[in-house]
């Protein structure tokens, strides 16, 4: 639902806040005036999802992320489930198939043994059916009080294929806009979890590996995937302003097509959330060319994991950098970056 | 999705639409009560769609919005105390005081927590006994009832440690400040339905009379919004000017009597400054004696802190209707979501946040 070409951070702010690790503004700032100064090199200029690196003709793609949900059970998932499929799937938008994972643990002192054995135990079936290698890890132990119970690390390296190279660059005018499942699924399981409350249908996470995916449109339609990115943190919104940002291109949604699940409009509507900006962890969104499109729809369909796969929007030259939605009533509206996090409205 | 896919049918929306437009003659100036309904408005785009019939000027209705300065200033300076966990729903943290907002009070070490009922602080309270728990009441009508039963509570409880810190608000008296504008350009109302769902609508029935507007009882959804607006230009074209409801799914004429009568138990009529509009005299609700030992103002001594407004955000004059946001100068410039200048740019319900956030698209093209 809702709010900037202009990217004034939070000037007065001498503090480190949630909302710098929402996924929204504030963490893009925190990103380009504290982080890219100091580490700039021309790998880590490109900002994807994954770093690209060529190693004797090889393609390698790099990805590192950290994981401090809570609650670390959920419906649909555990942290360590989420850790892998986090690391894995930013391989994957890039294109490259994952290999090898690295996992660093930060234990708090009096987890219970069996949390953390079914944690690892997640672990272990996501990688396996991702078909990636857990090959090196490290653990550490602070006082009570000093963690959350598990933070995860995990980084992973994966091939790229000769011949597949999607990045948020690629998007152009005439590209559709497809999203291979319901929208906002992670994202209020966690919440509704966390915060005790109780809705009439159980929201599961979409937590999975998006590797069969990829690998589906691959091939049936191969390179003309231009881009792919999975909304996490910040929701499709987010990535989707990203995109038109990095492509200089506009992108127009249609309301009636947004996948939302009844059980997560309810929610947002209690909330006062907006779904587009809600995290996902087991979904794909592709740009790829609209004579293309229907193939790209029906390969991601042809997967479980993709059966409710539609069309969403399109790109077009109008309005670069801004993501556009029509209205169910024909109306339009602009669907921003947020500052920080989402808040609760009071009524 | 039932009880709502309902009031957002595309075809129903049209058909109203179209029975806006041949009904009004001229062009008429309706203000939308509650920020809730701007926020439908703006998000689906009805005041462009409608634009030829009618102009819709963003109510006073956000209590984010309209909270002033000073109890913000209050805020901080309770959740920066050690003692204190400070409770609050969500939106009000992003709200900028003098030098701060709740969020970097949280940076800074206190201990600010959001919750979705001042019930919910209540049970904070009663688990932490160690601490002072204070619930920052803010709202019109709609959220009093609630707030009242969470002190009312505290008291059957024996809870010592809760406290509210309030900035309530009656809609009544800010429609009357608007109307005795001199520069007032609102010639119908559409009426807060969430508020009237408590109140009921007698209390328009005199204001309908005396400025001779009419004032349509008006839900959140678009198909509400819509019949709203049409009932209400059907109402002008015809030189009426009388309380209609069109929230009938919600609302009766004497509202909700158990929940009147439990605020007017804990809370009683006080002076109370707007933030944009100033002070509007019996415009807000404050604990009554009675109640004292739950009032925050009274037991942490912060009735010291006095602020002045900044004179630079011109919020008043986009509450009252006589400023568009686009046409404030430090609008999308100096004033933006991630450094709002005044309340209307924070609240997701802000007349200036639901323009920046849905309408920027329509300078740009």
């Amino acid at each position: 639902m809702t709010t900037i070409a202009c990217p004034v951070p939070l000037v007065t702010t001498d503090r480190v806040q949630l909302g710098h690790g929402s996924g929204g503004k504030m963490s893009a700032a925190l990103v380009r005036e504290r982080f890219l100064p100091h580490f700039h090199n021309d790998i880590l200029a490109q900002l994807g999802d994954a770093a690209i690196v060529d190693v004797g003709g090889q393609t390698l793609a790099i990805s590192t992320d950290t994981f401090v949900v809570q609650p670390l059970e959920f419906p649909g998932g555990n942290i360590g489930s989420l850790a892998v499929h986090g690391t894995v799937n930013d391989l994957a938008m890039m294109g490259a198939r994952p290999c090898w994972l690295s996992a660093g643990f930060v234990l708090e002192e009096g987890l219970p043994l069996d949390v953390l054995d079914r944690v690892v135990l997640a672990m272990a079936e996501a990688a396996r059916a991702a078909g990636v290698l857990l090959v090196a890890g490290d653990t550490k132990v602070v006082e009570r009080g000093k963690a959350d119970g598990i933070f995860i690390n995990t980084t992973g390296v994966g091939l790229r294929p000769a011949n597949f190279a999607p990045t948020p660059a690629r998007a152009q005018p005439g590209d559709a806009v497809i999203v291979s499942g319901p929208i906002g699924r992670h994202g209020i399981a966690i919440m509704t979890a966390r915060e005790g409350l109780a809705f009439e249908a159980e929201v599961t996470s979409d937590s999975a590996s998006l590797t069969p995916l990829v690998h589906a449109l691959r091939e049936r339609v191969g390179d003309a995937v231009h881009t792919l990115r999975d909304p996490t943190r910040g929701g499709v919104a987010s990535a989707l302003n990203e995109i038109a940002a990095t492509a200089g291109i506009g992108i127009v949604l249609e309301e009636h097509l947004l996948p939302i699940p009844g059980p997560v409009a309810a929610a947002c509507e209690m909330l006062g959330f907006d779904p587009l900006y809600v995290a996902n962890e087991g979904l794909l969104v592709a740009f790829v060319p609209e004579a293309q499109a229907d193939d790209a729809v029906s390969a991601l369909r042809s997967h479980p994991l993709g059966r409710a796969a539609t069309r969403i929007g399109r790109c077009v030259r109008q309005h670069p950098g801004m993501v556009v939605l029509s209205t169910g009533i024909g109306g339009t509206r602009v669907v921003d970056m947020l500052p920080g996090d989402q808040l609760p409205r009071i009524c | 999705m039932r009880y709502l896919s309902e009031y957002r049918d595309p075809k129903l929306a049209r058909a109203l639409m179209a029975e806006i437009k041949r009904s009004a003659t001229r062009r008429w100036v309706l203000m939308e009560v509650c920020g809730g309904q701007t926020h439908t408005i703006v998000k689906q785009g009805l005041d462009e769609l409608l634009g030829e019939a009618v102009e819709m000027v963003h109510g006073p209705g956000c209590p984010v919005c309209v909270t002033p300065l000073e109890q913000i200033d209050k805020a901080l300076a309770l959740a920066a105390r050690p003692d204190v966990i400070f409770t609050s729903f969500g939106d009000m943290l992003r709200v900028p005081g003098s030098d701060c907002d709740l969020l970097q009070v949280r940076a800074r070490g206190g201990a600010v927590r959001i919750v979705y009922s001042p019930l919910d602080a209540l049970e904070l309270a009663r688990r932490h006994p160690g601490n002072e728990v204070v619930f920052f009441a803010v709202g019109f009508e709609t959220t009093a009832p609630a707030n009242a039963m969470a002190v009312w509570r505290a008291r059957e409880l024996g809870i010592k440690n809760f406290s509210v810190l309030v900035s309530h608000v009656t809609v009544p008296p800010a429609m009357t400040a608007l109307l005795e504008s001199p520069d007032n350009r609102v010639q119908g109302f559409l009426a807060a339905g969430h508020v009237c769902t408590v109140m009921g609508w007698t209390e328009y029935e005199p204001v309908a009379a005396k400025y001779k507007v009419p004032i349509v009882v008006t839900g959140f959804e678009p198909l509400d919004i819509l019949e709203g607006m049409l009932l209400a230009v059907r109402q002008l074209e015809e030189g009426r000017h009388e309380v209609e409801n069109q929230y009938v799914r919600s609302v009766r004429r004497d509202g909700n009597q158990p929940a009147q009568d439990l605020v007017s138990q804990v809370f009683e009529l006080v002076d109370r400054n707007w933030r944009g509009i100033g002070p509007i005299p019996r415009s807000g609700l404050g604990v009554r004696a009675e109640f004292a030992d739950f009032d925050a103002e009274r037991r942490f001594a912060v009735d010291g802190i006095h602020t002045a407004e900044p004179t630079i955000c011109r919020a008043g004059d986009v509450l009252r209707g006589v400023l568009k946001p686009f046409d404030c100068p430090a609008f999308g410039t100096m004033c933006t979501p991630e450094h709002p200048l005044g309340a209307p740019m924070v609240s997701s319900e802000g007349a200036c946040a639901a323009y920046y956030n849905y309408g920027r698209f329509r300078s740009a093209v």
